[in-house]
């Protein structure tokens, strides 16, 4: 059994963040587990730019992004185990991991989960027809193409206006393939609109709304599929059923947090984020267990992932030093076209400004934001527009948090 | 001309309406300065960033990822692609390594290290 102050598991832009924030903090004794070879997690295989603008003020790909936080980790010693596969974490943070020298062992004082998430694969999802080649989830077909260097297919159908289906179609009409569609089952897409702009309409690809793929069609290779409307109660209306011919199949449907390690710690969930419940250390309902990146929240924006495991870092890094004292925590409650906000717990006693991070549960042309605790307000902000796509920050001041009396509720109205 | 336009420079999208007038382009709803600039060049003379991956000869199924040093006329992205499909290079490759040179007024260089 190794003895560590904090094990962060998974070396993804999330942990190699959570780890530098920790050592920076006065927490040297830092271990990073991987399952994988490298450090940078999902950026690894997304070779297009629009990482960082924010965080590091230049406009980068994935791998340079992650680059330039592999660096920082390295600079400061920190030790990674590579193709370590965690396996075990227990509420007193026992950590177990297989590895290829057998299985390592550590005792933290703190954890800091930053595994982040899986696709949603077909078998989540109901398409009746064949089971042939030639259907890959969008993620799979991204690190077939980016890293081994794989051509997947010449004709493509896409499932799913997601960031990952959208950056894919133009990956794919690149390397000289035809997407003849993206099809949405929403009434709006999921993506980011600077993805459908540059991904979508620089290629020509057209997308479909309230459209799914209703059947697929091949023995051995995929020979086409058929795509359909669907009504509100998202069923498929036969009349408008239309056959593509294609070779590939796509499938962009959606993240899910990885989240098995946080159960089996008993680490309490949160039904909409699919993530840890946290409070604004992103400590979890395990103390001294911390919680950041994609396997907390959904994120779209690498930048916000940043922050928040430097959040994760320093918690984790003050809880070892024994440095926690605030002590009044109040919820946070989704309100009125809200669909969650995080962290679920406040401390009004913290100190410090707190950020509430927030996703809309539909698209809004205008709408102020509020939060508030019983007739106080804390907060307002504005926006042109709001989508589930992009995640909301709203910033509540130290000296209004105080005010909070009970749950804070984040709740927007259309202006 | 007016139009409305989506920065797509970084994940933020900024909705923008750029109006072309006899003092140049105005540009309104940018959060930064770099939306000014994306609406300018989309109203006269858009350009991209290309990114793609080049394989690497000496390594077994090792590719490296490469893009564009500064965006290029969105025309020439087939161009870019077809010059980007017919190299290869050889390990060592740092990142920020010209891979091809004088490529639409810019070059190609590494966004990865491979040992
Ligand atoms: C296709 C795609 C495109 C994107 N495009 C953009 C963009 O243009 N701009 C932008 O700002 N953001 C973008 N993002 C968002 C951003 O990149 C992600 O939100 C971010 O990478 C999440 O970081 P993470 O560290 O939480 O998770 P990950 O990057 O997934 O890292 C998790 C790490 O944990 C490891 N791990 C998991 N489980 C275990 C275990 N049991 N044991 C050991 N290790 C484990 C994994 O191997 C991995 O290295 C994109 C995301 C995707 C998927
Ligand atoms: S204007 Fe600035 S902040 Fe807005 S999307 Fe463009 S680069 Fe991002």
């Amino acid at each position: 059994m190794q003895k560590h102050d904090i094990v962060i598991i998974g070396a993804g832009p999330a942990g190699m963040a959570a780890a530098v924030a920790a050592y920076d903090s006065g927490v040297k004794d830092v271990v990073l587990l991987d399952r994988e070879q490298d450090m940078g997690g999902i950026l690894r295989q997304c070779i297009h730019n629009g990482f960082g603008l924010h965080k590091l003020g230049t406009e980068l790909t994935g791998p340079e992004y992650a680059a330039h936080y592999k660096q920082m980790v390295s600079d400061r010693g920190i030790k990674v185990y590579y193709e370590a596969t965690v396996t075990g974490l227990t509420p007193d943070k026992i950590v177990t991991a297989q590895s290829r020298e057998g299985i390592l062992k550590f005792e933290a004082k703190a954890v800091i989960l930053a595994m982040g998430c899986r696709e949603r694969s077909r078998g989540a999802l109901n398409i009746s027809g064949t089971r042939p080649a030639g259907v890959y989830s969008a993620g799979t077909a991204q690190k077939l193409m980016n890293m081994e260097g794989y051509r997947v297919g010449k004709k493509a159908v896409i499932l799913g206006s997601g960031d990952i289906g959208l950056i894919m179609a133009r990956r794919m009409s690149l390397e000289g393939a035809k997407v003849e569609a993206v099809c949405e089952i929403m009434s709006y897409s999921g993506g980011l609109m600077r993805n459908i702009v540059q991904c979508l309409e620089d290629y020509d690809i057209p997308l479909y709304l309230s459209t799914t793929v209703a059947e697929i069609h091949g023995k051995d290779r995929l020979e086409g599929v058929t795509i359909a409307k669907v009504d509100e109660n998202m069923r498929v209306i036969d009349s408008t059923r239309r056959y593509i011919e294609c070779d590939t199949l796509l499938l962009s449907v959606g993240l899910i947090p990885e989240n098995e390690l946080t159960k089996s710690a008993g680490i309490k969930m949160s039904p909409l984020t699919n993530g840890a419940l946290v409070d604004e250390n992103r400590e979890t309902s395990v103390e001294g267990i911390f919680a950041c990146g994609n396997v907390l929240q959904v994120h779209d924006l690498v930048d916000y992932v940043s922050d928040e495991a430097e959040i994760a870092g320093i918690g984790a890094a003050n809880y070892v030093k024994g440095l926690k004292t605030a002590k009044k925590a109040v919820g946070t409650v989704a309100g009125n076209g809200v669909r969650y906000v995080l962290p679920q717990v406040v401390h009004t006693d913290s100190g410090e400004d707190i950020a509430l991070f927030m996703r809309v549960v539909k698209p809004y042309g205008k709408v102020k934001f509020t939060v508030s605790s019983g007739n106080n307000v804390l907060a307002t902000a504005t926006r042109l527009k709001a989508a589930p796509g992009e995640m909301e920050k709203i910033v509540v001041k130290k000296d209004k948090l105080i005010e909070a009396n009970g749950d804070i509720t984040v709740a927007l109205e259309e202006i | 001309m007016k139009r409305d336009l989506v920065c797509i420079i970084c994940p933020r999208g900024c909705r923008m309406t750029a109006e072309i007038t006899d003092s140049g382009v105005l540009v309104s709803g940018n959060a930064c300065k770099r939306g000014e600039e994306y609406a300018t060049a989309e109203m006269t003379a858009p350009k991209r960033t290309v990114t793609s991956i080049v394989r690497v000869s000496n390594r077994v199924d090792t590719m490296v990822s490469v893009k564009t040093k500064e965006p290029i006329p969105k025309e020439h992205i087939f161009d870019a692609m077809e010059k980007i499909r017919a190299v290869s290079v050889e390990a060592p490759v740092r990142i920020g390594d010209v891979i091809i040179e004088n490529l639409f007024g810019t070059c190609i260089i590494a966004t990865k290290d491979v040992k």
